[in-house]
């Protein structure tokens, strides 16, 4: 099974949620969710943020869906760690 | 319910509406206050007044200043919040009504005017309940007017305190502003009516 256990996005959000709150509600997509946020640039009514996660298996889609609620969008993914798990055997 | 007050808590945050529900809550919460003792002073200065009369006529003003605070606060919120919304789409370059902020576009306007209405409402029904009781064919020791009186300065003191703990000033000072404003507004209905 292939996972996705790293990801580096670049993304917008509003002032609100801060970082805080946003990172909050991306870590609560799944129990074994690291996030690390990282404000890059601050502008009148949104922030550039870069996101750094970590799990064992990312899913994206909700990630995606965690980040359009809190009213940010996801601007590009900049890295990505995938493991085969398969290849282990 | 829980998870609705934290929805609505969090709702206020990101829209940063705290201190406009509180603001509107102390305002309308006065205007209810007052309405209430002049109504009832000016009663007092009447000729003799039948009872149901002077309920009826404060259950009418109580209720028009409920419809008054929600609807009038409904319509500027409901305004300013899709305003705002705008200008964060614009910014984001992005839809956002299915996104926490386009929820709260739609909800805080709601909250904010249920606040505005009630806020009024309930303070005018507790100034009124010695009237409301006496109505009912319970007997008080004290008459319902005075009682009311009693309530409503009681009331504005508290609402008083209430603002001077927001502000951080001492509650005893701003509660005794608050009771000296419903003082003047007593000697300018005595002066004008009677």
């Amino acid at each position: 099974m292939v996972s996705v256990t790293r990801m580096v996005l670049d993304v917008l959000k509003p002032h609100q949620p801060n970082a805080l709150d946003f990172s909050q509600a991306i870590a609560e997509v799944d129990s074994d969710y690291y996030v690390h946020l990282t404000v890059l640039e601050v502008d009148e009514s949104t922030e550039t943020v870069e996101i750094v996660l970590e799990a064992k298996n990312i899913d994206f889609d909700a990630v995606q869906l965690a980040i359009s609620d809190m009213g940010g969008s996801v601007h590009s993914i900049d890295e990505v760690e995938v493991h085969n798990d398969s290849d282990i055997r | 319910m829980i998870k609705l007050l934290e929805q609505a808590k969090f709702l206020l945050h990101i829209t940063s509406s705290h201190h406009i529900v509180r603001r509107y809550f102390v305002v309308n919460g006065f205007d209810g206050a007052l309405t209430m003792l002049g109504l009832i002073i000016g009663f007092l200065l009447s000729s003799s007044t039948d009872l149901s009369v002077i309920v009826n006529a404060c259950l009418g003003a109580a209720i028009a200043l409920g419809m008054s605070g929600v609807s009038s606060a409904y319509v500027s919120e409901s305004a300013e919040r899709q305003h705002e919304l705008g200008k964060l789409e614009e910014a984001m370059i992005s839809d956002l009504q299915s996104s926490a902020h386009g929820q709260a576009a739609r909800s805080v306007p709601l909250l904010i005017a249920l606040v505005n209405g009630l806020s009024p409402l309930i303070i005018s029904l507790l100034i009124i309940s010695p009237l409301l009781i006496s109505h009912a064919g319970l007997s008080l020791p004290v008459s319902p007017l005075y009682s009311a009186i009693f309530i409503a300065l009681i009331l504005v003191f508290l609402l008083g305190v209430f603002l001077g703990r927001i502000a951080g000033v001492s509650w005893l000072r701003s509660g005794i502003q608050t009771l000296l404003i419903a003082m003047i507004t007593i000697v300018l209905i005595y002066l004008f009516t009677g």
